[in-house]
């Protein structure tokens, strides 16, 4: 049985039918009537031979082509799509079945950030009463490594609203190099989650490394394409309307070995798209869509997310404004553009500006985390850790986000109102009325322990003190002593023969 | 007649208009010349460079960072101005050495190996034209070999260096490398910027300063030019 | 056999079933006795209630205050379990008398006058009954005359006031007023509750303590009892 995820049974959409007709109409013209730019040969070849209007830029320093693309194409792709896309797991009861028709929401970590966040609790003595020590948390930033990122997947592992698993950490240990990265990454990412990961490419060299592990995990080449217990997802669009070199050649070799990947375009509104909402829509499902279509093209049938990363630009900085509120309102209409095509949606909530965990950060991740979630997006990668505009990495964020999430999955069950369930409470009503206290506390002894009264916050102080941070690090360090059930003993050993690169430390069975 | 145009020029760069063609933050002045017609104006009419420059120029843009200090102006603003500066400064720039000024620095700026993000690299490239420097783009996804013979090329004095991915910051590090290798490295002041990079790590691969974003790449070459 | 009773009564005081009908925690003890029917049973068998108190209700009700303070339980179980208790204790009280053993003392609980909001009032009332105390409860919108007399009838060590309203909460004053001027004052421990009021409002109108909730109640009490 697959991961359940929550089923938005209302979504919260913005735009009219009519609203998102006019989308699609727009961005067809773009691709038919525009075209974008292409930096990769073989896209533009594979674009060229279906039928595509394909011409050479003159006077570019590095090669590109012009494509236009044809509404047909843009169909047929829609088409050939699946509408599931089913992301495995090495266990397979964390596999995630993401059907485009269906709002259903599943939460995922992300984003490769270069820093991980240290967290110190030094005690402090109050000055106006020596007698009070209050703990307050001091961040060390520092350079992520392949331990970190263990450690990171490892604890993921034990939070039970993350269903899925995007490495968190980009490691940058003295001995990781281009050659070696990729295999370390995933199997770092593999060895110590048992739930479905995704990953980006550093090095398209990788690949079949990569998938080779995949299927000795899996237990051979079907088993993987029946369980694809990993994914990877690739930015091959560069706004406004650029292939990208390499990442486009990654997209095409991983949609070659038939393995789901997300279709991914981070368009910034204000420089590298409109700042108004339907400039940067257009021009985002314009994008997908060209990315969506060249993988078709590739492989008919291949599995592909529609993904979107839309961002607002900082007015000061021009940097990306991840908490800006329009950057929930580009998410919330681009699950809406998914659905309309019966595809599912990647999608990002919870992202944030500031750079340490506190209020801040709670209100900016709270804000998208509920709004974006409501839009129902099938694979929402919210930023569980992240900090800074997704560059930092905090684990105890991590754990405070679990328990808000555990708040919206509560919040989001269905309401449970039939007729047998008013026959019962209106006996209770006449019941309790009919007793001189009129209280109806012994009704909620029956139900109070089977899941369905929601749980306080768990990082509730007592008295008048916040001790949310302190709380909640004691939980962190509870789930990482908690051990995790990594690959046996033999399919490491099968691993390690097989794949080259593999750091020696990383084998949890070594000396045994 | 000559005051009066330089109060034009200035007018019209805290307004950030380039050309007669773009509005400013008031309504109802397009049409009416933008920065680099009144600086053909200007020089048409023989007013004095030196003072186009430092009264017309230089002493707006001040007004424009002020007015972006206090929160009056964002960084569209500020690049509007900085963007007018600079296509004033490119008419300018071969009447120069005739007015006996001495042009800033040139600056060679480019996105590393394997990385095609360019806004950061060509918003920093506008603020430091605006800034008065002579600034030479040579791209993105640009190989270390091909930086080389651009500074052996050129001569630069400064050398921007911009990534934007985890991924591909560590062609700074070969950049740098393979200028020291060509024995240029210390022909130039190396600065680099992007989302992944920061100070300690311009330290640990021996660049000379790090910029957290365009305005504070514009201090850091000030900074730099002012310890010569 | 009466071991056997009096640790079946200790369950079910952890498990909070007064009667055979309630549900306790424990799904299989459905219609099996409950406290009420297991101490009349044991009151049947002769056991002393001094045993019963000691033996069953008392140790059980520890266990349950045990697992409250571990989050293991919740107000909701500690409420069941104290109302079976105090039902235990109505039962047994005539006995007691009897037999010469000393309740806890008499507490006189009521909600003032111009205020009809009971629940706190009655959560107080419940767990202080499961604490072993003898609770009179006059109910709600109780005016100073009334309570002044059933002070004067009753004689209790204790007089809890409940007010949940900031309109209400001044009428504490006049009944605390009222019990000095009828010379009751010093004859009685005054104890305030509500959402209203505080340890700062207390000490102005000159009552004997706050108790923020039925917890605190029971704390202020044992003080009491041990000064």
């Amino acid at each position: 049985m697959p991961r359940e995820g929550i089923l938005i049974e209302k979504p919260l959409e913005r735009l009219s039918c009519e609203q998102v007709q006019q989308i699609h109409d727009a961005s067809i013209e773009i691709l038919n009537n525009l075209g974008l730019l292409c930096f990769n040969k073989n896209a533009a070849k594979i674009y060229q031979g279906s039928g595509a209007a394909v011409s050479k830029v003159s006077g570019s320093n590095i090669p590109c082509w012009h494509i236009k693309i044809p509404e047909k194409l843009v169909t047929a792709a829609l088409d050939s799509a699946p509408c599931t896309v089913t992301l495995g797991a090495r266990n397979p009861d964390n596999a995630l079945v993401m059907r485009g028709d269906e709002p259903r929401v599943y939460f995922i970590t992300g984003s490769e950030t270069n820093t991980w966040l240290d967290v110190d609790f030094p005690t402090y003595v109050s000055k106006a009463d020596p007698k009070k020590e209050i703990k307050i948390p001091e961040f060390k930033p520092r350079r992520g490594t392949v331990a970190d990122l263990c450690d990171s997947a490892h604890v993921c592992e034990h939070l039970e609203t993350v269903d899925g698993y995007i490495r968190t950490v980009n490691i940058q240990d003295k001995d990781i190099n281009e050659d070696n990265k990729d295999v370390n990454k995933y199997f770092a990412c593999l060895n110590n989650t048992t739930k479905h990961v995704m990953s980006g490419l550093t090095n398209l060299k990788q690949l079949d490394d990569v998938v080779k592990m995949a299927e000795i995990i899996a237990g051979g080449r079907d088993n993987l394409k029946n369980n694809p217990l990993i994914s990877f997802i690739t930015c091959l669009v560069k706004s406004p309307l650029q292939f990208v070199d390499d990442t486009t050649e990654t997209f095409m070799e991983v949609c070659k070995r038939g393995l789901p990947i997300v279709v991914s375009s981070s368009p910034q509104a204000g420089t590298s798209a409109p700042i108004k909402e339907a400039g940067i829509l257009a021009q985002i499902n314009a994008e997908v869509l060209a990315g969506i279509t060249l993988g078709q093209l590739v492989n008919k049938g291949t599995p592909v997310l529609y993904g979107t990363v839309p961002v607002r630009a900082r007015m000061d900085t021009l940097g990306d404004s991840y908490g800006s509120v329009e950057t929930s309102q580009y998410n919330i209409d681009c699950a809406q553009m998914a659905r309309f095509y019966s595809l599912p949606n990647y999608s990002t909530s919870g992202v944030c500006d500031v750079k340490i965990p506190g209020q801040q950060s709670s209100i900016e991740r709270l804000f998208s985390d509920i709004l974006v979630t409501l839009s129902g997006p099938q694979f929402l990668h919210c930023a569980f850790g992240l900090l800074d505009c997704n560059s930092v990495f905090c684990l105890l964020q991590a754990v405070l986000d679990n328990a808000h999430f555990k708040m919206i999955k509560f919040f989001l069950k269905s309401p449970g109102i039939n007729e047998q369930e008013l026959e019962t409470v209106k006996k209770q009503i006449r019941d309790v009325v009919a007793t001189p206290q009129k209280m109806f506390i012994n009704y909620i002894r029956p139900v109070m322990r089977t899941g369905e009264i929601s749980p306080p916050y768990p990082f509730e102080g007592e008295g008048d003190s916040d001790s949310v941070f302190a709380l909640a690090n004691g939980h962190l360090q509870e789930l990482l002593a908690k051990p995790v059930e990594h690959i046996d003993r033999a399919t490491t050993a099968k691993i390690y023969r097989e794949i080259p690169g593999l750091l020696p430390r990383l084998n949890v069975y070594k000396g045994g | 007649m000559s005051s009066n145009i330089i109060e034009l020029i200035r007018e019209n760069v805290i307004q950030g208009r380039v050309t007669k063609d773009d509005e400013g933050i008031e309504e109802g002045m397009a049409g009416q010349p933008g920065v680099t017609e009144l600086v053909e104006e200007a020089l048409a009419s023989g007013a004095d460079v030196s003072e186009v420059i430092s009264k017309g120029l230089t002493a707006s843009m001040e007004v424009v960072g002020q007015k972006f200090e206090t929160g009056e102006y964002f960084i569209p603003d500020m690049l509007a101005s900085a963007e007018a500066v600079g296509a004033a400064m490119e008419i300018l720039k071969p009447h120069l050495q005739k007015s006996g000024i001495k042009p800033k620095g040139k600056i060679l700026i480019a996105t590393v190996k394997g990385d095609i993000h360019d806004i950061g690299k060509n918003i920093v490239i506008i603020l430091l034209r605006g800034a008065g420097y002579q600034v030479k783009d040579i791209g993105n996804n640009i190989e270390a070999k091909d930086i080389v013979k651009a500074v052996r090329e050129e001569k630069p004095d400064y050398l921007g260096l911009s990534a934007l991915l985890t991924s591909t910051m560590v062609s700074m590090e070969d950049t740098i490398q393979a200028l020291e290798e060509s024995g240029l490295r210390d022909k130039v002041k190396i600065i680099i910027g992007g989302a992944p990079v920061s100070e300690e790590y311009a330290r640990e691969i021996g660049a000379d300063g790090y910029g957290a974003d365009g305005f504070h790449a514009v201090s850091v070459i000030e900074a730099l030019n002012d310890s010569e | 056999m009466t071991e056997d009773l009096l640790v079946k009564i200790k369950e079910n005081v952890i498990q909070g079933r007064k009667t055979k009908d309630d549900m306790g925690i424990d799904e299989s003890l459905s219609g099996t006795p409950g406290v009420l029917e297991l101490t009349e049973s044991a009151i049947s068998d002769s056991v002393s209630p001094d045993s019963i108190i000691i033996e069953a209700l008392t140790p059980g009700m520890e266990i349950v205050g045990e697992k409250y303070s571990k989050k293991e339980y919740f107000i909701p179980d500690m409420l069941a379990s104290a109302d079976a208790v105090g039902a235990a204790m109505d039962v047994l009280k005539p006995l007691l008398e009897k037999s010469n053993v000393e309740t806890k003392g008499k507490f006189v609980i009521a909600t003032v006058k111009g205020d009809i909001h009971d629940i706190g009032k009655n959560i107080v009332a419940i767990l202080l009954k499961g604490a072993g105390y003898q609770v009179i409860d006059i109910g709600t919108d109780a005016s100073e005359d009334k309570i002044v007399d059933v002070i004067r009838q009753e004689n209790p060590e204790y007089l809890g006031l409940s007010a949940l309203l900031t309109t209400t909460m001044k009428e504490m004053d006049t009944i605390i007023k009222a019990l000095k001027e009828n010379k009751l004052r010093d004859k009685v421990k005054v104890l305030i509750g509500g959402a209203a009021v505080s340890d700062e409002y207390a000490r102005e109108i000159g009552a004997d303590a706050f108790c923020a909730d039925g917890f605190e109640a029971i704390k202020v009490l044992e003080k009491c009892q041990a000064a």
